[in-house]
């Protein structure tokens, strides 16, 4: 895991070396500093030397100015470093994402590998920052300080010690005990934001059954009980700081009353004293620091596991090695298919498909949920592997083209689809990144997207907010079927493309197909038996299945599902109509 | 970027900080007044014990140490009686700071968890035009990162800020005594570094909020392209999002480099500036002293030196807290910005209440009877009127438009006897959902009345005219919890035998009694482990154990296989018998049987009648049903 992260650091490594490296040159100006101003004390002031104040002062702002230097190069590059890292991760991740195959990404939620882009890449940039600028220094402040007073005096010093031992134990105590807590309280926390989340968007449900304050109590429950935890959580935390003031004060009170001792039979100096207690505050201060640093980092392992997980996640999809870059045309043919989504026989969903399509062929697939019609196709354009046998596309195993090529000859329309944040023109040549205007205007037409783009005030240039929500459910799926189409596909996969676009317009789409696109073959799943009966030919799907392949008059005669599907659907089919929407 | 962004980013700027910084205060001491007074009595005797040690520190070798070497038989009695009067005072420190931490993480809890109550219940009074129109991500927000940000300057800010106040002013008195000019030196070298702080930390805050408006870029980009990264792999466009989030992330590395630089650099600047600090006042004050113009000792000096050494660093604490502020206003700009949202305006008076008939006359009755009444209080001269609830809905020339400059219903008429089923058909956008929000009150109409069993709608108190309707969305929500919750969730003191019969009714007990738990089956993310049928006769027997005598459907999506759907439609049709129906129909079936068909476009009624008739006019109904229509 650390070694994966480690990766990423690459052109900050300079920066990641300098920043603990003018950090500990900080520290021993800091160490130096103290000494300086007993000197000045005890040289100086007691004897009424102004030379001597003169020089060590002049040394002390030398130094003062030279720990500046250290403190912001220390800053500057710490800052760098990390932020650095945490871009370099999130690149990373990133462009790795993008490599993911969709069974990649099934095992991945969108959520999941959203807060692992964006939050726990913060976490960790965050705790790296913390480890470059304090990991070193406070040990070694500590060590420095520490050394300087068993150099001043070796009994005394002796305290801190014994002091800092003591402390280390009871900070490690507490600290497990209240990470026990805090562990249980952060998946509480994200219950309740799923609960606000999920009266957000049940909103009208609430409301229309008045159960507005139902909700808020059983809201104020769930909050009550992340109070409860967290100030557990927190009264552990909360001792730290008495603890250490504790330490800290018994320790001057012990150093005074030993050092005046000392004095007294001539053994310490007064200067040496008020050394003395100056580094007890930085000894134990340094303690309490790395104590922190080690809740940070105990607190961002998590965040690293899951960052670290993304970055060495492999690809289950590969190009083969000399690939195949053109589909010579549009033939499909399933030889034996049995595919699983884990990969083995067992919870195989689709079993012994065996299916040839003409190039040029309209073939329309109809059959329940969970019949695994879209797992089907899925096949087809590679986005997943067949488990065992193989599905060949123009004459050739799908597993011989290179994927791009693959994807770009065979386009998906798929189910769950989704336009992005731009101008429609924008979103349709993701189809085709060269395609002119005419071309988009062209396949708009094919898809009727045309009369409702042409109806808006900016036409082409309309601007589709993120997830498309500013255009209808039935807009945005003929959106998707045009930006398809500006592949020029030699097969085209419509997956429950039309389901919100109204039965007249669906029929015109099909039409244009037929008429514009006569070579390429084309594949419609539906769930409407309207869709699919003009095709040349219908696969009807059950649990996995083939239950039957033929004509619309071939099913109706031999296919009993079929024929019940027909007949629960016609007689004006459904009224979801959504025609004239502007 | 080209073009707009999807979502404004986040805390660019905020508006008056210290308006805010004074209503967050004002917040947190509303119900921790009395905790935050005893914290900062708890607070000021912490300081106070501690500077009582570090003044016995400056004592010890003048007082007690000195006088020691100076005499033949050392008399360690005094400096024995200092230390442990210090020790006292030490130990009431120590137990001061603890008691004030420990409040703290009361007053702190205490008051995320009062900020997330408020929050909720005032989001439960605010009109369903507020969920319209907010992202639901942008309200989340609210609640986890804006919350989070107060946390932060409650737990850590607040206090730090009040302990360094009171050690600043207590030093400072102390230095005062000791010698005047050198506290005038003292608080010039402060100036300089508040000064530089003040450079510095403006500087900060304007990358700091460039930062986050970056992070707002980045991770909505991040958030649109894992939603679509199906599409991004279908569309072999990765390499097109790589770079283009490269060029992000960029901005991002820039900005938040140079933010958290700046932020670094406080607290080095401000500790060397307290170093020179101290050097100067050395300088000063060993000059002072020898010369004797002030009556500054080199006891004093010294003494003097310490303090000057720990005034700076409350000074320097102060300014690292200066980020965790800026935020947390901005947090708190925005918390409060939702508490000060409109809630729904209600002015009905009219309220459902239990009747029974006595004498041919309805009569109020506290226990359930089964009848119910519209209780109608006359405001002219508060004389009660009964109006049995019976379900009739009438829309007289009614306009309405989300927006006042958009209307999406004109002129819309419509009359529903109490029984009747009246079917809404038409395309999306002609307006038929709209309709269903207007019945309920959703939204307020603009123009026109509609008026129930008599009565208009803007009478009847809100809460009792949608206790008397039910309805069934078509996105179907369900809540965590058990089946047997969420059908509860319709009638909150159902016995188990109503939920089982109301399941029955909506078809829904089967596949209920199927589930590992049955009925005590619990439900998680919006009731991910069931189908969309089954969700959908979840819903029904929701509002079948309401038993309300109005009901609005929207029926079933296409995404439901066929056979699923004709047990979700003969769940709805016996949901349906007896009571006024409204239903948004997409199905031949439903809509045959209907007492009146309403045929809707572009937010006006075209046609309405029953089957028979619409189809004898051959008009827009007739197209739809035989398939033919030709698209507009």
């Amino acid at each position: 895991m650390i070694k994966t992260l480690a990766a990423q650091i690459k052109e900050f490594k300079r920066e990641s070396v300098l920043t603990p490296f003018f950090m500990v040159l900080e520290v021993l100006f800091e160490t130096l500093i103290p000494f300086l101003m007993a000197s000045i004390i005890d040289d100086g002031v007691e004897t009424g030397n102004m030379r001597h104040i003169y020089i060590v002062g002049a040394l002390m702002i030398l130094m003062a100015l030279a720990g500046l230097f250290c403190g912001i190069m220390g800053g500057k590059y710490g800052a760098r470093a990390s932020t650095g890292f945490a871009r370099n991760l999130r690149q990373a991740m990133f462009e790795n994402i993008q490599t993911f195959s969709f069974a990649n990404l099934d095992k991945f939620s969108t959520a999941g590998l959203v807060t692992r882009l964006t939050t726990d890449v913060t976490n960790i940039q965050m705790a790296y920052q913390m480890l470059l600028r304090m990991c070193f220094r406070a040990p070694i402040s500590m060590i420095c300080a520490m050394g300087m007073a068993f150099f001043i005096n070796g009994r005394l010093a002796s305290v801190y010690l014994v002091a800092v031992i003591l402390l280390a134990v009871v900070l490690a105590f507490l600290i497990k005990r209240a990470m026990k807590y805090f562990q249980m309280a952060f998946p509480k926390y994200d219950e309740l934001n799923a609960s606000v989340q999920e009266n957000v968007s049940a909103i009208r449900v609430v409301k229309a059954y008045v159960r507005e304050d139902y909700e808020t109590g059983k809201f104020k429950k769930a909050s009550q009980g992340i109070y409860d935890i967290f100030l557990k959580a927190e009264k552990n935390v909360v001792l730290n700081m008495p603890i250490m003031q504790l330490t800290v004060y018994s320790c001057i009170l012990l150093i005074s009353w030993m050092g005046a001792k000392m004095i007294v039979q001539d053994t310490l100096k007064t200067g040496e004293l008020m050394s003395l207690l100056a580094y007890c505050m930085n000894i134990l201060m340094n303690l309490m620091m790395i104590s922190m640093i080690f809740v940070m980092m105990s607190m961002s392992v998590a965040s690293a596991r899951r960052v670290s997980e993304v970055l060495n996640e492999k690809s289950s999809l590969v190009n083969p090695p000399e690939p195949l870059y053109q589909v010579p045309n549009g033939e499909i043919e399933f030889k034996n298919v049995e595919f699983s989504y884990y990969g083995s026989r067992e919870k195989a969903v689709l079993h012994d498909i065996n299916l040839k399509i003409g190039a040029g062929e309209t073939i329309g697939i109809i059959g329940g949920t969970g019949s695994a019609k879209t797992s089907m196709v899925n096949l087809i354009s590679r986005l997943y592997d067949v488990t065992e046998g193989s599905v060949m596309v123009g004459g050739h195993d799908v597993r011989e083209y290179d994927m791009e090529s693959l994807r770009n000859q065979v386009a998906v329309v798929l189910q769950k689809n989704v336009l992005f944040s731009g101008t429609i023109l924008e979103n349709l040549r993701w189809g085709s990144a060269d395609a002119t205007e005419e071309e988009c205007r062209r396949a708009c037409r094919l898809a009727c997207a045309d009369e409702f783009i042409e109806k808006m005030p900016d036409g082409y240039n309309t601007y589709i907010e993120q997830g498309g929500t500013n255009v209808s459910g039935g807009q945005k799926q003929r959106l998707c079927i045009a930006r398809a189409l500006l592949k020029k596909p030699k097969v085209l996969i419509l997956d429950d493309s039309t389901s919100a676009v109204d039965t007249a317009t669906d029929a015109k789409i099909r039409r244009a197909f037929a008429r514009e696109i006569p070579d390429t073959t084309k594949l419609i799943i539906a769930q409407r038996v309207s869709s699919v009966e003009h095709a040349d030919r219908i696969i009807v799907m059950d649990n996995g299945r083939i239950d039957g392949f033929g004509t619309h008059e071939e099913l109706l005669a031999n296919n009993k599902i079929y024929r019940e599907v027909y007949e629960s659907q016609t007689g004006g089919g459904d009224f979801d109509e959504k025609a004239g929407e502007a | 970027m080209p073009g707009p962004m999807g979502r404004m980013p986040r805390g660019v700027k905020i508006e008056n900080p210290g308006k805010i910084f004074k209503r967050l205060m004002k917040y947190v001491a509303k119900n921790y007044g009395a905790h935050l007074a005893v914290v900062a009595v708890l607070i000021f005797i912490s300081v106070l014990a501690n500077v009582q040690g570090t003044m016995f520190i400056q004592r010890l070798i003048d007082d007690y140490i000195a006088p020691m070497l100076v005499s033949d038989t050392p008399d360690f009695g005094p400096l024995a009686g200092a230390i442990l009067r210090v020790a006292g005072f030490y130990a009431v420190g120590v137990a001061a700071a603890y008691a004030y931490n420990r409040i703290m993480i009361n007053v702190t809890q205490g008051t995320l968890r009062n900020v997330r109550d408020d929050l909720f219940s005032h989001m439960q009074t605010l009109p369903v035009k507020y969920f319209d129109t907010h992202s639901h991500g942008d309200i989340m927000s609210v609640y986890t990162n804006d919350a989070d940000t107060l946390r932060q300057m409650i737990s850590q800010s607040m206090p730090q800020i009040f302990n360094s106040a009171i050690t600043i002013v207590s030093v400072f008195a102390s230095m005062l005594v000791l010698s005047v000019p050198l506290t005038v030196v003292t608080l010039m070298m402060v100036a300089v570094m508040l000064l530089a702080t003040r450079k510095v930390a403006g500087l900060s805050s304007r990358y700091f909020l460039q930062q986050q408006k970056d992070l707002g870029v980045v991770n909505g980009f991040i958030e649109e392209m894992m939603n679509g990264q199906k599409v991004v792999k279908v569309f072999c466009h990765e390499e097109a999002n790589i770079d283009r989030f490269r060029e992000l992330n960029d901005n991002l590395y820039h900005s938040a480099d140079k933010a958290n630089y700046l932020v670094n650099i406080v607290g080095p600047v401000n500790a060397q500036l307290g170093n020179v600090s101290y050097v100067v006042c050395a300088i000063v004050g060993g000059v002072l002293a020898l010369s004797g113009i002030s009556g500054l000792t080199l006891g004093k000096l010294a003494s003097f030196l310490t303090f000057n050494k720990s005034f700076n660093m409350p000074i320097n604490q102060v300014s690292q807290q200066f980020n965790s502020i800026v935020m947390a206003m901005a947090g708190a700009e925005r918390i409060f910005k939702m508490m000060d949202e409109a809630r729904e305006t209600d002015n009905g008076y009219v309220t459902l209440v239990h009747v029974k008939e006595e004498n041919g006359r309805l009569v109020e009755s506290p226990q359930r009877t089964g009848r119910w009444a519209w209780r109608h209080e006359h405001q002219a001269d508060h004389s009660v009127d009964y109006v049995e609830l019976k379900g009739g809905v009438v829309f007289d020339g009614v306009d309405f438009g989300y927006t006042d400059d958009k209307m999406v219903l004109h002129d819309v008429r419509l009359y529903a006897e109490p029984g009747q089923k009246i079917a809404f058909v038409g395309s999306t956008g002609a307006g038929k959902t709209t309709i269903t929000n207007l019945i309920n009150r959703f939204y307020d109409i603009q123009d026109g009345k509609i008026r129930y069993d008599g009565i208009n709608v803007n009478k009847i108190k809100k809460a009792d005219l949608r206790r008397s309707l039910g309805i069934v969305l078509q996105d179907t929500h369900l809540f965590t919890g058990t089946v047997a919750d969420n059908i509860r969730y319709g009638k909150l003191d159902a016995s188990d035998e109503e939920v089982t019969a109301a399941a029955r009714l909506a078809n829904a007990d089967g596949f209920i009694r199927l589930l590992p738990q049955g009925y005590d089956t619990v439900l998680t993310g919006d009731g991910a482990n069931l189908s969309q049928g089954q969700r959908q006769l979840l819903a029904i027997a929701r509002a079948a154990i309401a038993d309300p005598p109005v009901l609005i459907l929207d029926e079933a999506t296409s995404s439901i296989d066929t056979r699923t759907e004709s047990i979700v439609q003969d769940g709805m049709d016996k949901l349906m018998k007896g009571r006024t129906t409204f239903v948004i129909a997409h199905r031949l079936s439903t809509v045959k049987n209907s007492d009146c068909i309403m045929v809707l476009e572009q937010g006006r009624i075209i046609e309405r009648g029953t089957h028979e008739q619409l189809l004898e006019q051959k008009g827009r109904y007739y197209q739809l049903y035989t398939g033919n229509a030709i698209a507009t």
